[in-house]
Formats: structure tokens, C-alpha cells, sequence
């Protein structure tokens, strides 16, 4: 059973699955909206899962990124005239090399220093995106050009819909290789012991900083993403809370899960939506959900539930 | 040919002298032990060997080269591997990944490659594998590979980092107290362990406070007390040794040299 769970195509079929039937039991265009929502959400919880369920290293500060992504498609065609999908990869060059320039010092630091200092990275790109407001928009954020292929623009929830839900497949199947090779194991190695990891021949600092530029494009994705969709972003989306929004994803779906970081964007995407029905208790159910979660499944809910079912039928 | 050699090396932790001016040099292929009362520097000078720590003062020889100060993956990579007193085990992986990290300097690791998972990477993963099983067969875990590390006992664990260790396929096997906490039978089992990695031509250097356990297996023996060499010579040599009788074995040590002579 945990072996069915934990195989790389077993995963990936189950969220083609999930990704082709959804749409079966939507009934309106707001279903599509909150799942194109999850699937945007679970890519950036996906790569940062790669830092923090892998590598074990936090990152308090990757909104910061997910923002690069987002402006990258909102200044690079209003002012420069580029198309909206070159600088998605503009976006995520950019975050790479951000994350390359400031991981080689940061990521020396351990633990709760390491959180401190990414979340200082974190608040001060926030604070650039609020307050060059020349080029930003400023605390009131900015319109973003739709995407469009030659005359084809693409807009609306299902369309949307489709195409973060194949760059989510896509950017799981990415992970999940990871996961399965000589520098994934490296990683999930130093997350143990680096000391240990290291006498294995492993250069610990290089496999960090790489989990932490990968991470970092798959936020500016996610979050380019976001901004095509909505038609409009603020420095929030860069912002502390969506920083921490990031991490309970990891955490609540599972550290070092690929399905996991799928199930936990879900939750905290569809449960504000599903609670909206309590009113006012909405906000205080939220975090009594989230807290039982991790008291019962300590592992997160993905793990939690495969040593559930592995203990059951073994 | 020397495989292993300390040239004069010392380290001090905030003035406090942790070794002091150590030298020895370590035969290919044989088994050299370090022993000495619990504070005597032993470990400090395997983390000296290994990288982990930079000497304040002398030089590190691996076969001849000069290695003193490199990082520990690139000590690693010029072929030494070592277990660790304290055991810094992979907990959340499985048996057989384990020692699977262990082949790392061995594998192909293209991140490109990796990412898009073209076909050479599921052919390595394979190859690992059994080579990780191999080794898991010989230190006798094969029926473990899949479990999770951390569900070992903890004689399994010691010899898992021996099998991690060996995955390198070093030249050199620095092993750190490999029989602590083990019973006279698995303690005879670490010692034919031991023996035939060092018949495949690895030069094994080891810390061990087991006096039997040392006086038969090693080649050569290194006593160290405070930091500073006290002795040097094969088994027959250290018993004998008045300075180390006095100075480490103490009253109670003498009586288990005694005891190691038969």
C-alpha cells in the first residue's frame, strides 16, 4: 500500500486524474475559478516543498518570488512591450538568478537564523514592489495585459483552469525525478544530517542553493500565473502572510509529498471559501482545522494517512 | 605507501587544546587504531581527517596529498569515508537509500538530466541500488532494504553507516567506536567485518575503547591522552608501555590489558 502511494506514477496519474475529471462536476465558472486557484497555489507549494520537504531548509520569504513573477508579467508588457509569456520566463530567469545571489549567503545560516533571514528577504522585496510606485503601482497594485498568442487572448476561468493545471502535472512530474535521482537523495539526505551527507561526497552548500533556485522558479511561475489570471496583483501577493500561506501548504499536505503540497493548497484555497457559510467563526474554524490536522497527523496529511493505511494492511 | 598521514597537526577549541602537535603515519591496507581516555582527542582528530575541521596548525596526508583544510565532500570524493560515534543516520529514508547517498560520488549527477529524467537516470538509479543491496547483503540488512533506516536496531544502524561508508569504495575507512554498545557476539561480528574490509585492500584507521576488540584486530595502535601522542607501536608494545599503563589504563585498565593478553 505505501509502496503503491509513494511511486513517482502513481502520484502523477493521480493528479492527471484529478486535473482531467474535475471539470465533470463542475457546474458553473466559479468552480473552475477556485480550482484554477489550487492548481497555481500547489505548483508554488510544490517547489517550495523541494527546499523544505526535501532539503529540509525554510523559507519565510518566498512570496517574494511568487511577486517577482507576478510584476515580471505586469511591467514587462506595459512598459517594454514584451509579450506576457516571455516574461513569465524572464520572471523566473530573474527569480532564479535572485535566489542563486542571495542563497549563497543565506542558505550558511541554519534553522530558525535561516527563517529570520529569508524572511527578511521576503519583506524587503515586498517593500520594493509597494513602494516604487512608478514602475509597481504602489500599495493600490496594477493592472496586468491578458495573455494572448498572436490575436488569441486567453482569459476566463477555464482556460485558466487547463493551463495551470498541466504546468502543475508538469511541474509535479519535475519534482517527482527530482525525487528519484542522485540529487534528490542528496537532498533528503542533508535534511537528516549534513555532516553525514557530506563525508557521502556530497557538496551540501551547492545542493541547497539549487533546491533554493528551483524553489524560486516555481514560485515566479505560480505567480506569474496568478496575475494573468486575475487581470491584477498587489504587493500582497509578495507579502509575509502569503509567505506563511506558502509553508502551511508544505507542512499541513506533508513535508517532501508531492501530493501533499497539492492536497495543502487545496485546503487552504477551498476551506476560507467552504467556511464562508459560518460568517464570522469562518477565520477561528480555519485555524482550529488546520491545528487538529497537525496535532492527529503529525506527518502532515498525505504521510500521515500512508502510515495509516500502511500500518492497516500490513 | 602511507594512506593516511597527520604531519604535526593541532587544534585548539577557544584556547582550550583539544590536539596537540600529532603525528602518525597509517600503512595502505592496514588496521591502525586510535585509543586513548575519553577526552583525548580522538574524535577531534578524525573530524581533522575528514574535513570537518580545520587543524590550527599541521598537515593532513591522503596517499601523499596534501588535504589539510579541504571541505569534507571533497575529502570524501579523494576516497576516504567514515562512520560517526554518535550515529548521523539518514532517519527518514529508507535502509537501502541510505547507503544509496553513500554512492554519490559514483553516480552521474547531471541536475538537467535528473529534472527531465532522461533514460540514463532510471538506468543509474538501478545500478545503485544493487550496489547498495550488495553491500547490505554483506553487512547483513538485505532483508531490510525497504524498511525505513530508523526502524533498525541499534546494532543495524552501526553497521548501516559501515555500508554507507563502504558504498564510497574508499581507499580509506576512518570508523568511529564501531563496536559501542554492542555484546560479545555482535562485537566479535564487527571484528570479521572489519577484517575482511580491511583483506579487500582498505586501509581502515579506527577509534575504540573495547581493549580486546583493539589489541587483536589492529596492525598498529596510536595512544593518545589530552591531546597529545603518549605512544605508538603494535599491541604487545602499547601494553607494555609504562607511560600508557600509568597515564591512561590506570589501575583498572592495567587489570583488562591483563585480561587481553589471553
Amino acid at each position: 500500500m505505501r509502496r503503491i502511494f509513494s511511486n513517482r506514477w502513481m502520484t502523477l496519474l493521480i493528479l492527471v486524474m484529478l486535473v482531467a475529471a474535475l471539470p465533470l462536476v463542475f457546474s458553473s465558472g466559479y468552480y473552475y475559478r477556485v480550482a484554477a486557484l489550487v492548481w497555481i497555489s500547489a505548483l508554488a507549494a510544490i517547489g517550495l516543498n523541494i527546499l523544505m520537504g526535501y532539503a529540509g531548509q525554510v523559507s519565510l520569504g518566498h512570496a517574494g518570488f511568487f511577486g517577482i513573477g507576478a510584476y515580471a508579467v505586469a511591467i514587462g508588457p506595459a512598459r517594454f512591450a514584451l509579450a506576457s509569456w516571455l516574461c513569465i520566463l524572464l520572471g523566473a530567469a530573474l527569480s532564479g538568478v535572485i535566489a542563486w545571489l542571495v542563497g549563497r549567503p543565506m542558505l550558511r545560516l541554519k534553522g530558525h537564523y535561516l527563517a529570520i533571514g529569508t524572511l527578511g528577504f521576503g519583506v524587503l522585496i515586498a517593500l520594493v514592489l509597494t513602494s516604487e510606485s512608478k514602475w509597481t503601482g504602489g500599495p493600490d497594485g496594477i493592472a496586468v495585459a491578458r495573455l494572448a498568442f498572436a490575436d488569441i487572448r486567453i482569459s476566463g476561468p477555464a482556460a485558466w483552469y487547463w493551463i495551470s493545471g498541466v504546468v502543475l502535472v508538469i511541474g509535479a512530474w519535475l519534482a517527482l525525478n527530482l525525487e528519484d535521482s542522485s540529487a534528490g537523495r542528496a537532498l533528503r539526505a542533508l535534511h537528516d544530517s549534513e555532516i553525514a551527507t557530506s563525508l557521502c561526497g556530497v557538496d551540501v552548500a551547492r545542493h541547497k542553493l539549487w533546491a533554493f533556485v528551483l524553489a524560486a522558479v516555481y514560485a515566479s511561475i505560480a505567480g506569474s500565473e496568478l496575475a494573468l489570471f486575475d487581470g491584477f496583483i498587489t504587493p500582497d501577493m509578495a507579502g509575509f502572510l502569503h509567505s506563511i500561506e506558502l509553508v502551511a501548504m508544505v507542512v499541513l499536505g506533508g513535508m517532501g509529498s508531492v501530493l501533499g503540497s497539492v492536497v495543502g493548497a487545496a485546503l487552504l484555497v477551498t476551506l476560507p471559501q467552504l467556511l464562508t457559510v459560518f460568517m464570522e467563526y469562518e477565520q477561528a474554524l480555519l485555524g482550529l482545522i488546520i491545528m487538529l490536522t497537525m496535532i492527529f497527523l503529525r506527518l502532515g496529511i498525505v504521510p500521515g494517512i500512508q502510515r495509516m493505511l500502511a500500518r492497516r494492511f500490513s | 605507501m602511507k594512506a593516511l598521514a597527520a604531519e604535526n597537526v593541532g587544534l585548539a577549541f577557544d584556547g582550550i587544546v583539544a590536539v596537540d602537535d600529532v603525528s602518525f603515519s597509517v600503512e595502505s591496507g592496514k588496521i591502525f587504531s586510535i585509543i586513548g581516555p575519553n577526552g583525548a582527542g580522538k574524535t577531534t582528530l578524525f573530524n581533522i581527517m575528514s574535513g570537518i575541521y580545520r587543524p590550527s596548525g599541521g598537515r593532513v596526508l591522503l596517499a601523499g596529498e596534501d588535504v589539510t583544510g579541504l571541505e569534507p565532500h571533497i575529502i570524501a570524493a579523494k576516497g576516504l569515508a567514515r562512520t560517526f560515534q554518535n550515529l548521523q543516520i539518514f532517519m527518514q529514508m529508507s535502509v537501502v537509500e541510505n547507503v544509496m547517498v553513500g554512492r554519490h560520488i559514483r553516480e552521474a549527477r547531471d541536475l538537467t538530466k535528473a529534472l527531465l529524467r532522461f533514460p540514463s537516470v532510471g538506468r543509474q538509479n538501478r545500478a545503485t541500488r544493487a550496489k547498495a543491496l550488495e553491500l547490505l547483503a554483506f553487512i547483513g540488512l538485505a532483508d531490510r532494504a525497504d524498511r525505513p533506516a530508523g526502524s533498525l536496531p541499534y546494532g543495524g544502524l552501526r553497521r548501516l553507516e559501515i555500508a554507507r561508508a563502504l558504498a564510497l569504495e574508499p581507499r580509506i575507512l576512518l570508523l568511529d567506536e564501531p563496536a559501542a554498545g554492542c555484546n560479545p557476539v555482535e562485537t566479535e561480528a564487527v571484528e570479521a567485518l572489519v577484517r575482511e574490509i580491511a583483506g579487500w585492500g582498505i586501509t581502515v584507521v579506527l577509534v575504540e575503547h573495547n581493549m580486546r576488540f583493539v589489541m587483536r584486530i589492529s596492525d598498529r595502535i596510536l595512544v593518545l591522552d589530552s591531546g597529545r601522542k603518549l605512544a605508538e607501536g603494535v599491541a604487545d608494545e602499547v601494553r607494555r608501555n609504562p607511560e600508557v599503563i600509568e597515564a591512561y589504563l590506570g589501575r583498572h585498565g592495567s587489570k583488562e590489558a591483563a585480561h587481553a593478553r589471553d
